[in-house]
């Protein structure tokens, strides 16, 4: 049976199907330690703390747990990367979520943050980590205040800092919080924010921060959705975990559905099982599109990923398919426009997102990004130019040499991370610009077209511009 | 299967195999290999940031060929590089137009239209037309840094060279990127302007038009200049420059990259110094006194000349001094050394103004050089003057050895440091304690803290020392209110503590290194030899040689005001600014019978002589120099000197001459031929000079080690102050006072006291004092600063607002002052 | 002036104990000033600088990558109107229209009485509760005309419109520059030891050496 979850966990539905982390998004209080306790909160690390720091580590390495905050790299995997014998080495969480259409770790963090901490030391715990960052967003407020109320009851409870819960294990957590840019989400960026600075994401390689991280040293950086599994996993193994879900994409996922569907909310969903029609249209999900309208395209992963449209519906809720079709879960934002959605708008409307935000320390996507903006403005206001189009094309291939990059899958093993990147920048976000773009031209080039021609229709003011000036 | 090996790395380029050096990066690598890679935010000298991407080529190690930023890949062996595909090429083109965008084009009005990179990459690998037609990006028009510098804005590509050459190697981080995106701008923080000692070099690393400095705005294009590579005589670094000119006039100084001294930079003073020497009041005529007006007259240089010999040839050698002579190159040194000593017989010639270290002193310690002292890893100690406001490249140098390849500082300075930030050790010293301190710092000097240290603290520096495989020692002078004899002793007592230990010398006066070399000094003749080892092999070029070992400046001053010094012969020496007691330069000065002073200006000593004759300044002579760590090379002539004025050599020859003798050289190279064959320190340098003038040669030898006496210091008593006196970056010396540029930026002293003493004062800061020392009572502004030491005073030497020289007493080690307020 | 107040230079020295690294410090002590003066004066700015070990121009650098910092002053309720892609789908464009004449201010403008300052905001998180807009960072969901104008004749009323914001997030909306209310303390016998990297570089006590011995 399918209920509407209480509306102080706003948008959460409680749908059927596993809850492995969404299990306490119906209790009122959930955000409390009394609450967290007395359903089961901080047995996973109990259980964790048992066990020898390596077995913890090799129980989520087995469990193929898959990162949440958009790439998708395999947990375990990437713990493994941290050189042996270099200390202190860090954890930073990353609850920046920004991504367009991703609103998950929000209500993780507001609604359960003792799930997030009790994840937080279990990572802490198995790899070494002496200190623990909690980066949320800026602009995130109640969670904000969640989280330290939570951190405070914690540490007087004695289950953070010195010895915890009685053991040899110490371990401190900061909350810490942005100020509003999109690209501290990026984790190098969000590196380079925790450490004061400017956040711009740094060169790679290194790839992974796990190798050199914050303040140089080894540094884990994860989502707060993918940390928040831990504790689930702690208490029933990966065994149990890998029963959900599918054999490459094991467990459930949130995905937050947006946009023109008859019941937007946040899901949980095992993954591989559940299709995207499954989603959009099944009673225990999204019931349709609103007036029983025609699906036009949507977004399976985030602002950053390209389109999909009708032909992709029976593809799963699963990683590698969606990315062999050519584009991403990403942050498990899904954004669903129906026939009446203006392309060229919406185009530009996500266009102009990335030139706000790009962080302009490499010239293809600070310049690039803003160029993209003004072609497409220009468009929209009927002042486009015939040009237009193949130069729009021109400068996202200039930014995105060849075909768009799309977060491959990542399986076990270090070639699957992205490589070679198709980029001319420095981090995914400028050609994230080129997502949009591409994927609405390609599908919706009329479209375009047709507010070039009406703007010879249209009486064109005193100055014109120069055709190809 | 080719393996990294420590010959190189063997990597295909463009289809070529080719090899590079272990751990260089790629845009490096194929530069060296003849393949220009283009680029904008990449330099040598500089971490790489990876930002403009202009740099981008295809390159596969194995996964695959991508492109990649060339100024980040280090080579790698087996990879496969292209810079020349189409993938490449396009990569590169949409790059350029990306960053021509919102750049203002504005080439013919730009002052560096004509050596601009984005200029010239632009023509070769640029789009043919901007396919851009909306507004550009605007801002207001050039906004000032700092006094010197300015930034236009819509030029600015945001490379991040500016950026990162002020934080990560000059340390003053005081201008930075703000805002974000297309936003992005570099600017200092509002009303706090970009005073760095060394803000002129973003001028010259701004691969755009975007800053610019004001000596050169609107001034001259590019291809107008014709230039030529020298060294910077402003002080003993010697740091290699290129001097542009245009139309026989100096219009820019550039720093040139030489890896052992100054890796490309300038300080702003050697950068901007060449307006003193294009300013109007240069001296262009030879000047006589008029017995009857008084006044110094034009002359010729026929009745200058003939004067001056009429003087000297009639003097006892005896009652005969010359002192001076940093300015002048070595041959300009050697020419009047010959002069001196050859010539006329007098041994009582000291290029220092008592303001140095005795050349035999200096001679005896084992030396290092600038990359010695900055070996990675590497322990160095500070016993001298702040190298960041008197040796400025130095200072560059230094910091990047501490902050980047984890060099260790200990500091043992009366005065916190441009360095203090980065030290391991960071000792006050008060003067006259240095000794001790080292003594305490190996545990011999008992429980009682020393200098205002405890033991511990004291104990702990000296254990890294005594770890450490090799010391460097920074030896100068922290203040000139202290005697030469305590730093010999400080000096002295880490020689005797550390087997390995060497020393840079912290001398800075211009060609000082130089002076000692050729010398001048007393006992002392060319080739790091003494009068008395290097008579015979001198009997011949040098007939005249005295015999006995001649006076030091403070030893002729005083003979001076005693009445024993007929004729004083001044090679640019402004004793009245520069030795430190005061009252006894103005006292020798009275008593002396002539004066005969060669120098660019007419300064306040100059105005006292009796004959002046015009000297040219460094950009008018060809010869050599020799920096601080004995480093010779070249300097060269760019410009003629102003009216009459003639190289020191010249002056030297022609005076020989009415003397009836013949030097034996008619021109800078003849001299330095000359100095090749008669010293042993400099034998076989020419061919070295000849490869790489731009690296120099080291001139090599030393003398014995010399002990002084120990100078015993009295006791300071808990009333008084022990004054330390110190030079600042810009003072008012002649030059800087001469550089419309610097002038501005010399600032004003004042008593300045530790933060708690000054508070047990019970004055205002501003306010003014009675200050008594061993010269008597001077009225004195006073302040707090946190970088003097407790129990010392400091104040800034040759500067506005008090002068140091009428407190200190040349004949006392130490200069203690009690304080009352007015 | 504008330095910190007594107890925010305390409170600021206990954020800097948070952090292996003072600088780590600046955007938490920026937010601090912000919550102080509702902006971040130049004061403010060198403040931090001396208290982190950073330059004023670094600070200002840093702070001004951010939009959350504002260098002007601005109004007492910072109203930001999402209008990206799903908000945008659901009508958050025709919402920021509604605003801009609700408050007779556009994009970046403050009210003339100095309650209101309006931004045009990028995705605030709250895709699936579009559209939506946010006061001094709280949330109000699946917003129509009717409610923004309601919550903003509240808060020109003084009264306090949080009944019609996001469920469980109650009390007063503070005034701009606070987030969180409860700040985070760490109890000085709890603290594992919060050191400077160079101090941590040991493997900390639980986990096995090479040998398999706990450390
Ligand atoms: C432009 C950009 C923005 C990103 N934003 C976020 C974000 O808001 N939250 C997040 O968890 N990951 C974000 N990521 C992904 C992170 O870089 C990183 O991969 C992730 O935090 C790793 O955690 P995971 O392995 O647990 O997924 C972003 C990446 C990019 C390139
Ligand atoms: S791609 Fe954009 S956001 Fe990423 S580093 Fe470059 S400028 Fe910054
Ligand atoms: S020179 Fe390589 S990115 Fe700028």
């Amino acid at each position: 049976m399918t209920t509407e979850a209480p509306a102080f966990a706003a948008g959460f539905i409680n749908n059927q199907g596993p809850k492995l982390i969404t299990g306490r998004f119906t209790i009122e209080d959930s955000f409390t330690l009394k609450r967290s306790l007395a359903t089961g909160g901080y047995d996973g690390l109990k259980k964790a703390l048992a066990r020898p720091p390596a077995d913890v580590h090799g129980e989520v390495r087995d469990a193929v747990l898959l990162g949440r905050g958009g790439a998708g790299f395999p947990a375990g995997v990437k713990w493994g990367f941290c050189p042996e014998g270099v200390w202190p080495r860090y954890l930073v969480v990353n609850g920046d979520e920004s991504e367009p259409g991703t609103y998950k770790d929000r209500l993780l963090m507001e609604r359960d943050p003792h799930q997030l901490i009790e994840g937080c030391l279990i990572a802490c715990y198995a790899l070494g980590l002496s200190q623990c960052f909690l980066y949320v967003r800026g602009e995130m407020a109640l969670a904000q205040e969640r989280i330290a109320t939570a951190l405070n009851e914690a540490y007087a409870d004695g289950r953070i800092g010195r010895n915890i819960m009685g053991t040899d294990f110490s371990v401190d957590i900061v909350l810490h919080w942005g100020a509003g840019a999109y690209i501290v989400g990026e984790e190098t960026a969000l590196i380079e924010s925790l450490e004061g600075n400017r956040g711009m994401p740094r060169l790679k390689p290194p790839y992974f921060p796990a190798a050199i991280g914050l303040y140089g040293q080894p540094t884990i950086v994860n989502n707060v959705e993918t940390l928040a599994n831990l504790p689930w996993i702690m208490n029933n193994g990966a065994e149990a975990y890998k029963t959900m879900g599918s054999e490459t994409s094991p467990g459930t996922r949130l995905f937050a559905v947006s946009g023109h569907v008859n019941r937007p909310g946040v899901y949980e969903v095992e993954q591989g099982v559940t299709t995207f029609r499954d989603l959009f249209y099944g009673d225990n999900f999204c019931q349709g599109m609103r007036n029983g309208n025609d699906l036009k395209a949507f977004i399976p992963g985030g602002g950053s990923a390209p389109w999909f449209f009708e032909e992709h519906l029976d593809l799963p809720l699963e990683a590698r398919p969606v990315g062999a079709a050519g584009s991403m879960l990403g942050s498990g934002a899904i954004v669903v426009m129906d026939h009446t959605t203006d392309v060229v708008k919406a185009c530009l409307r996500l266009v102009r997102f990335y030139a706000r935000e790009s962080c302009g320390k490499c010239a293809p996507c600070r310049e690039g990004t803003t160029w993209e903006e003004k072609v497409l403005r220009r468009i929209y206001e009927g002042q486009g130019r015939p040009s237009d189009l193949d130069l729009l094309e021109d400068i996202g291939d200039n930014i995105s040499p060849g075909p768009y990059p799309v977060a491959s899958f990542a399986d076990q093993d270090l070639e699957a991370v992205p490589f070679p990147p198709k980029q001319t920048t420095i981090c995914p976000l400028g050609p994230s610009s080129v997502a949009p773009i591409s994927s609405a031209l390609r599908r919706f080039r009329p479209e375009f077209e047709a507010l070039i021609t009406l703007r010879d229709s249209i009486a064109v003011s005193a100055a014109p511009i120069p055709e190809d000036a | 299967m080719s393996d990294e090996t420590s010959t190189g790395v063997e990597i295909t380029l463009n289809g070529q195999t080719v090899l590079a050096r272990p751990g260089e990066l790629l845009i490096d690598a194929a530069e060296r290999m003849g393949t220009e890679i283009p680029r904008f935010c990449h330099h040598t000298r500089l971490k790489p940031v990876g930002m403009c991407r202009m740099c981008l080529v295809e390159v596969d190690t194995g996964r695959g060929s991508a492109l990649q930023p060339s100024c980040m890949v280090t080579c790698t062996p087996n990879m496969v590089v292209d810079t020349e595909s189409e993938t490449v090429a396009k990569a590169q083109d949409g790059v350029l137009e990306f960053l021509l965008i919102n750049h203002p084009l504005d080439c013919p009005v730009c002052d560096k239209g004509g050596e601009c990179p984005l200029q010239d990459q632009t023509m070769a690998y640029g789009p043919g037309e901007s396919r851009f037609v909306e507004e550009k990006r605007r801002y207001k028009k050039p906004i000032p840094l700092n006094e010197n510098v300015f930034m236009d804005r819509e030029r600015c590509i945001l490379c991040d060279l500016c950026t990162r050459f002020a934080g990560d190697v000059a340390g003053d981080q005081l201008i930075h990127f703000q805002g974000r995106g297309a936003q992005t701008e570099v600017n200092t923080f509002p009303e706090e302007p970009f005073s760095s000692y060394f803000s002129g070099n973003t001028v010259q690393i701004c691969p755009v038009g975007a800053l610019t400095a004001k000596p050169y705005r609107f001034k001259a294009r590019p291809w107008d200049l014709d230039e030529t590579e020298s060294t910077s005589m402003v002080d003993s670094v010697g740091s290699r420059i290129s001097i542009e000119s245009s139309r026989g006039q100096v219009l820019r100084l550039q720093g040139v990259d030489s890896d052992a001294v100054n890796w490309g930079w300038l300080s702003d003073k050697e950068r901007f110094i060449f307006e003193a020497y294009e300013h109007p009041d240069r001296l262009t005529s030879p000047l006589i006194r008029n017995p009857e007006t008084g006044d110094q007259d034009p002359t010729s240089w026929d009745h200058a000349l003939e004067a001056a010999a009429g003087l000297l040839a009639g003097t006892d050698p005896d009652r005969l001094a010359v002192i001076g002579g940093a300015r002048l190159t070595n041959e300009s040194q050697y020419a009047w050394a010959k002069l001196a000593k050859g010539v006329l017989g007098t041994d009582h010639m000291d290029a220092q103004l008592c303001d140095g270290l005795p050349a035999h002193f200096m001679l005896g310690l084992p030396r290092a050089t600038i990359d010695q002292a900055c070996t990675p890893g590497g322990t160095v100690v500070l016993m001298g003057p702040d190298p960041k406001e008197e040796l400025g490249a130095l200072y560059l140098r230094l910091r990047h050895a501490v902050v980047h390849d984890g060099v260790t500082l200990i500091e043992l300075t009366p005065r916190a440091t441009g360095l203090t930030p980065y030290a391991a050790h960071s000792l006050r010293v008060r003067p006259g304690e240095a000794a001790e301190v080292v003594r305490s710092m190996f545990g011999e000097g008992g429980v009682a803290p020393s200098g205002g240290i405890t033991p511990e603290s004291a104990q702990a520096a000296g254990a890294l020392l005594q770890a450490a495989d090799t010391v460097t020692v920074l030896l100068g002078r922290a203040s000139l209110a202290e005697a030469e004899g305590p730093v010999m002793d400080a000096a002295l007592a880490l020689h005797d503590r550390l087997p390995e230990v060497r020393y840079l010398s912290l001398l800075r006066r211009s060609n000082v290194h130089g002076a000692i070399d050729m010398g001048l000094a007393p006992g002392l003749l060319p080739g790091r030899t003494t009068l008395v080892a290097g008579r015979t092999n001198l009997a011949q070029a040098w007939p005249g040689l005295p015999k006995e070992t001649g006076r030091s400046t403070q030893k002729t001053l005083e003979a001076a005001a005693a009445g024993q010094v007929d004729v004083l012969i001044l090679l640019g020496a402004d004793l009245l600014a520069d030795v430190p007691d005061g009252d006894l330069a103005r006292r020798a000065l009275g008593k002396v019978g002539t004066i005969i002073a060669l120098d660019l200006f007419g300064t306040a000593t100059v105005a006292r002589a009796d004959l002046v004759l015009p000297a040219a300044g460094p950009t008018e002579v060809n010869g050599t120099f020799t920096n601080l760590e004995g480093r010779v090379s070249p300097v060269s002539r760019q410009v003629t000197p102003p009216g009459t004025a003639r190289p020191d050599w010249m002056i030297a020859v022609d005076l020989a001459d009415r003397l009836g003798t013949d030097l034996g050289f008619t021109s800078p190279e003849e001299i330095w031929q000359e100095i090749t064959e008669v010293s042993a320190a400099h034998a076989g340098l020419t061919e070295q000079l000849a490869a790489d003038p731009r690296e120099g040669a080291l001139a090599t030898g030393a003398l014995a080690l010399y002990r002084p006496e120990p100078t015993e210091v009295a006791r300071r008593d808990a009333y008084s102050f022990r004054l330390v006196a110190s030079r600042s970056m810009y003072d008012q010396g002649v030059f800087t006072a001469h550089s419309r540029s610097l002038s501005g930026l010399a600032p004003t002293t004042c008593l300045a006291f530790e933060p708690t003493d000054f508070a047990s004062l019970g004055v205002e800061a501003g306010q003014s004092v009675d200050a008594t020392g061993p010269r008597g009572t001077v009225a004195v502004t006073v302040g707090p600063d946190p970088r003097v030491a407790k129990g010392t005073a400091h104040l800034g030497f040759n500067q506005a607002g008090a002068t140091a020289t009428e407190f200190i007493d040349a004949s006392v080690p130490v200069t203690d002052l009690t304080v009352v307020p007015r | 002036m504008s330095r910190f107040t007594e107890l925010n230079a305390r409170r600021a020295h206990e954020i800097i104990s948070h952090y292996p690294r003072a600088r780590s410090a600046i955007i938490p002590l920026l937010h601090l000033a912000q919550e102080q003066e509702g902006w971040i004066t130049n004061d403010a700015m060198t403040q931090i600088a001396e208290l982190t070990g950073a330059t004023a121009a670094e600070v200002l650098g840093t702070g001004s990558f951010y939009e959350m910092f504002k260098f002007h002053p601005v109004g007492r309720y910072l109203v930001n109107v999402c209008t990206n892609i799903s908000c945008q789908l659901l009508g958050g464009e025709e919402l920021l229209e509604h605003a801009e004449t609700t408050l007779g201010i556009t994009d970046g403008q403050t009210s003339d009485d100095g309650l209101f300052t309006l931004e045009d905001v990028e995705c605030v998180a709250a895709c699936t509760e579009a559209p939506c807009f946010t006061v001094n960072y709280r949330y109000f969901h699946r917003a129509t005309p009717e409610t923004f104008s309601e919550v903003v004749a509240e808060l020109r009323a003084g009264r306090n419109p949080m009944e019609k914001g996001q469920q469980g997030d109650r009390g007063e909306i503070p005034d701009h520059g606070t987030l969180s209310r409860t700040l985070q303390h760490i109890p000085a016998d709890r603290k594992a030891g919060i050191v400077a990297p160079e101090e941590a570089a040991q493997a900390p006590s639980w986990m096995p050496t090479e040998t398999g011995e706990n450390a």
